[in-house]
């Protein structure tokens, strides 16, 4: 922990250098126009002070051709920060194809995390350096902000749907996590660490966990004890639509519309099943809401999304059509 | 105070300054009143864009008839209005009370309609809150319907008690013989004031009683 | 009081003394005496404000956040932000000084609706009673942003009240700008037209306008957030169907403009004082009335950069940063035509001139710091930071007070008919300015690190900057004090202030010192244009070329 005075954040991901990089610019330029406007100012306010007291200024009523100059010079200048801004954000929020995944749910006040593989932290995150990681975040109350100031990288985190915060981590060692949205009593303390290892330490620390399994092989667990399975089968005789090769793909829906069967997808399926209905199926699918939690239902996300990777055996089913978002780490087979 | 003397207010240079400020000044307070309904109509879009069919199911419950009705006595009540001002313009005291009265009347009219359904929905469980109670798995965006309803209808409502009022002050002065033909603006701005919460329910027939009627 | 006022001392009948008594106050319809109404009003509700800045900063001295519980901690940020904003900064300027100078300004008696003006301050204040209720019996701990469904469902605090309290005094904001709009529409005097008006004017006319479309939206979301507290509907609740970032694009919608309506009188204020302190016509004057105007349009299209991290497609943050940095040009042109005006001036150095100086230096580093808030890519890191209380601070404190403050100060004159102490208004503004810098210089820095805001705790190594933030605080309260106190003396102490003691090219200047009751003994009929110092014979300065005047008999 640092103390004394710290004056400017350490980087420690591969977006760091280019936000930090926007930000001297736009520093310099604001220093330029700061010095710039406080020198022509002091030095007019006292090379044109008043020297009799019945003194007055010359008559000069404006310009039109420097209020074009003033106007063109600071568009075109705020238009170069727009751009490079606007390509940054960009940046930051694509994630990358085959991003390690892990899952966050935010609540008053601490952050549950979640790895596929079964691991499971509390106000802590573990991650291998030089590795894409993808943080897929839900609330289950109010609105919080997932902070990690080292990385340059924050998302609200809402109640009722799924935001995506990605990053590589740079250099091992641990970082401030912090709530970032102000949620109610113990705000300031819902934070916690990031911890970066080198990857074989964090092979080590991933498979020290307890045993119960995999994300996917709990969601199976659920999918079967909630009777999903009864409608949800894989032969298609079902009342309900395979979830074989649903993740990523696009879904045409009764009313004509596509929608990209992502986490968001499958999470309003299960929580809100009237809300789209496939082509072809009629609107029969109860509500879980109030049944399942947010974990559970990252769960099942989780396991339906191992149905659509592809299978180890030989002379092995295609990839499901369609975009395929990151796929996960899982090492465990449906 | 005798027929034809200068309400001028001590401020305005002349008659014709304060006319065009009163005018003004009601147009401004409208364009408020646009906003401040705005918000509303635009938690009903972004509502009935995220539950089309819930939206569509709840309007069901509404009674068309009973609307349809109070709509045709507010065009009607804008008619009486607009005449009720053409008598302050052309003097026509008599004329100007008995439009002033039926307008009142209408106005009442439709409040008393609203009563009537506020009721009904309390009757049959609608009313948003520990009681309310809808039938089939559209409950949830249901509620969101009628609670859109109630805060559209109710400030609605709420405005036309505004105007009722006014009305009323309008009649008691008209009797007092305050407005001639030289000096009528309060009925005039009144009447602005009264046509825009009509053309308010205008907005408001369609979209929250009219929708999905046609299958 | 009347020792201080009577005809005998002052001279004249004016509109301090021409009657006396409680009622003769609080029945008025004299805008001058209204505006002295909000003055005593605001003035309460920035010391309250200010008493809720210095807990806050009383606590933050120490990580731990030793002073007080975190719940209370939230309830002193809250109080603050509610009262500074709602109850002090955007009733300020045109309350006060908007209400007294208008109709000065353009040659009235009055504003076009007296009554409604005072109806507009009883309004306020039954708005800020509400507030203080809901202060007195336990606060509110939402943030003055209220987000859902925390405010909407959560929070255990008197959100209903704060709410309604804010909505009711949304109806005063409206009424003052339909006044405002009406009366420079229709009640100007004959030769004042449109360009002769001081920008003081048109930058009223221009917040007027957000104060009109703005401040509904904001009653209807407050109400929501109410009814949805109430009756328990979920409009901004997703476990009921609802949208939460319906609220915040809802809310925002007003509370962006909201901060134009803050600083545009300021704005207007520091043209004047520029002008007058240089005795020169202000550079560009067109441009800059255009200015006020383009603010106020493009200021209502900005909203959303309030929610780049809060769930909004990419595309629309890439609209809503464009625009930032649209609206950002028009406040740069007006700080390169205050400058130019100081170019060839005869600049003096009284206390208002060190404000509007203050203004600009302190509204650029602000204005500056809102670029890097509207770059989607740096953004990201310091939304939501200590980087954004530092950037709202100066534009807010360094320069909507600082403007107050020095149109309080220029036109003390006239509203008193006496003279403030040079000295000692010096002395504060040196106070205010170097307090000013140190509590919120560092606050950019802490932002930048990482500190979230609305932190009743931090990490030990945020200590240092805190602290010298809450020692800058310290100084900057001592300069808020002093003018409370020299004002009030200046008012039976300060020596008597002429008709124009500056002198100033104004049409308020062109009545007695305080203004008679009816403002003006004959309607004046103006031939001059804004700031024309050189035309203007009868304010007896030499011309241009430095040649003295004959001396002219008394009038």
């Amino acid at each position: 922990m640092q103390g004394g005075l710290p004056l400017f954040p350490e980087r420690a991901s591969s977006i760091a250098g280019r936000v930090d990089a926007l930000f001297f610019f736009l520093l310099g330029v604001a220093l330029f126009f700061s010095l710039i406007i406080t020198v022509m100012i002091v030095y007019f306010a006292v090379k044109y002070r008043r020297r009799a007291p019945d003194q007055i200024g010359a008559l000069i009523t404006g310009s039109t051709n420097l209020e074009t100059a003033w106007m063109v010079i600071p568009l075109i200048l705020a238009m170069v920060m727009f751009g490079w801004g606007a390509s940054l954000f960009v940046s930051i929020k694509t994630p990358p194809r085959d991003a390690l995944e892990v899952y966050v749910v935010g609540k008053q006040w601490m952050w549950k995390l979640q790895h596929p593989e079964g691991q499971k932290e509390i106000n802590e995150l573990h991650v291998p350096v030089g590795r894409e990681i993808k943080l897929t975040l839900t609330s289950e109350d109010v609105i919080h902000d997932f902070f990690v100031p080292a990385f340059r990288i924050k998302t609200d985190v809402l109640p009722g749907r799924y935001s995506t915060l990605w990053f590589k981590a740079t250099r091992p060692g641990q970082y401030h996590l912090f709530c970032a949205q102000y949620c109610g009593t113990n705000h300031a303390i819902m934070g916690g660490w990031v911890t970066v290892m080198e990857p074989a330490e964090f092979q080590t620390w991933l498979s020290g966990g307890p045993a119960e399994g995999s994300l996917a092989s709990a969601g199976e667990k659920l999918f079967h004890a909630l009777a999903c399975a009864t409608c949800h089968r894989s032969d298609s005789q079902g009342r309900g639509p395979k979830l074989d090769g649903l993740y990523g793909s696009m879904v045409r829906l009764g009313n004509g519309q596509s929608v990209l069967a992502d986490e968001g997808y499958i999470r309003q399926s299960i929580l809100n099943p009237k809300a789209k209905i496939v082509a072809g199926y009629q609107s029969l699918m109860p509500t879980f809401q109030g049944l399942v939690t947010e974990e559970q239902v990252l769960q099942l996300i989780a396991y339906i999304k191992s149905l659509s990777l592809p299978r180890p055996s030989p002379g092995a089913a295609p990839p499901a059509p369609g975009r395929t978002p990151s796929q996960g780490q899982a090492t465990k087979r449906p | 105070m005798p027929e034809g003397r200068s309400a001028l207010v001590e401020h305005f240079r002349d008659l014709e300054q304060q006319r065009e400020a009163s005018s003004l000044g009601m147009w401004i307070f409208l364009v408020t009143e646009i906003m401040f309904f705005g918000g509303l109509f635009l938690a009903y879009t972004v509502g009935r864009s995220g539950y089309p069919a819930a939206f569509g199911e709840a309007s069901r419950h509404l009674d068309v008839a009973l609307g349809g009705i109070n709509t045709g006595v507010l065009i009607v009540s804008s008619l009486t209005m607009a005449l009720a001002v053409w008598a302050s313009q052309t003097g026509k005291r008599k004329m100007l009370l008995g439009y002033l009265g039926l307008t009142l009347l209408l106005g009442l009219t439709f409040l008393t309609l609203k009563g009537v359904e506020y009721a009904d929905k309390f009757h049959h469980h609608l009313v948003p809150g520990s009681a309310f109670s809808f039938p089939g798995a559209a409950a949830r965006p249901a509620e969101l319907f009628f609670s859109l309803y109630f805060a559209m209808t109710g400030l609605h409502a709420l405005h036309m008690v505004i105007g009722v009022g006014v009305l009323a002050f309008l009649f008691r002065q008209a009797r007092r013989g305050r407005y001639t033909a030289q000096y009528y603006t309060p009925v005039e701005m009144s009447g602005l004031y009264w046509h825009f919460v009509d053309i308010i329910w205008i907005f408001l027939f369609p979209l929250l009683y009219l929708i999905d009627r046609h299958r | 009081m009347s020792a201080a006022t009577s005809p005998r001392v002052l001279g004249h009948e004016n509109y301090l003394n021409v009657s006396y008594g409680v009622k003769s106050w609080l029945l008025t319809t004299d805008h001058k005496r209204i505006g002295l109404l909000y003055l005593a009003s605001i003035t309460l509700y920035f010391f309250l404000g200010g008493a809720f800045a210095v807990l806050i900063r009383l606590h933050l001295l120490t990580p731990e956040g030793a002073l007080v519980q975190a719940e209370t901690y939230n309830k002193f940020f809250t109080m603050h932000g509610i009262i500074m904003v709602f109850f002090f900064l955007i009733p300020s300027i045109p309350a006060v000084l908007g209400n007294f100078l208008i109709p000065l300004m353009i040659g009235a008696r009055d504003l076009a609706f007296p009554r409604l003006n005072l109806a507009s301050w009883y309004i306020f204040n039954l708005g800020a009673l509400f507030t203080l209720y809901a202060v007195a019996s336990g606060g509110v701990d939402t943030g003055w942003t209220f987000y859902t469904p925390y405010s909407s469902l959560y929070s255990n605090s008197h959100v209903v009240a704060a709410a309604l309290g804010i909505f009711i005094a949304g109806f005063s904001s409206i009424l003052t700008g339909l006044n405002f709009i009406v009366t420079i529409h229709t009640m100007r005097a004959p030769g004042m037209t449109w360009f002769r008006l001081p920008i003081f004017v048109w930058a009223h006319y221009a917040t007027s306008i957000i104060f009109v479309l703005g401040t509904p939206v904001l009653a209807i979301t407050l109400g929501l957030v109410a009814l949805e507290r109430v009756f328990h509907i979920g409009i901004f609740n997703p476990a009921l169907g609802g949208d939460p970032l319906l609220f915040q694009h809802l809310f925002w919608f007003y509370s962006h403009p909201a901060v134009y309506i803050m600083v545009l009188p300021a704005m207007g204020v520091t043209t004047e004082l520029i002008a007058t302190f240089s005795r020169k016509s202000l550079f560009g004057y067109h441009f800059v009335a255009a200015a006020s105007l383009g603010i106020a349009v493009i200021g209502f299209l900005v909203w959303g950069h309030h929610m780049f991290v809060a769930g909004q497609s990419i595309y629309a943050a890439m609209v809503f940063s464009i625009l930032s940095y649209l609206v950002a040009i028009p406040s740069a042109v007006k700080v390169f035509n205050w400058t130019a005006t100081l170019y060839k001036g005869s600049v003096s150095y009284q206390t208002p001139m060190l404000y509007g100086m203050g203004f600009i230096g302190l509204f650029v580093i602000g204005g500056l710091t809102g670029l890097f808030l509207a770059a989607l890519g740096v953004d990201v890191h310091v939304h939501d930071t200590y980087f954004v209380v530092a950037h709202f601070h100066y534009i807010m404190v360094g320069g909507a007070v600082m403007g107050y403050l020095g149109g309080l100060h220029y036109w003390w004159p006239k509203i008193s008919g006496r003279l403030y102490p040079e000295g000692w208004a010096k002395l504060a503004a040196l106070i205010l300015f170097v307090g000013f810098n140190l509590t919120f210089f560092p606050q950019f820095i802490l932002g930048y690190l990482g500190m979230p805001r609305r932190y009743h705790a931090y990490p030990a190594e945020f200590q240092v900057l805190n602290v010298m933030s809450s020692a800058g605080a310290s100084i900057l309260g001592v300069g808020y004090l002093l003018p409370m106190v020299y004002l009030i003396w200046s008012m039976r102490y300060g020596p008597i202030a002429g008709p124009n003691p500056w002198p100033a090219t104004g049409l308020e200047w062109q009545t007695p010192s305080p203004p008679p009751p009816e403002n003006f003994a004959r309607t004046p009929v103006v031939t001059w244009e804004a700031y024309d110092f050189a035309s203007r014979k009868d304010l007896r300065l030499a011309g241009a070329g430095l040649e003295r005047l004959p001396a002219e008999p008394q009038d």
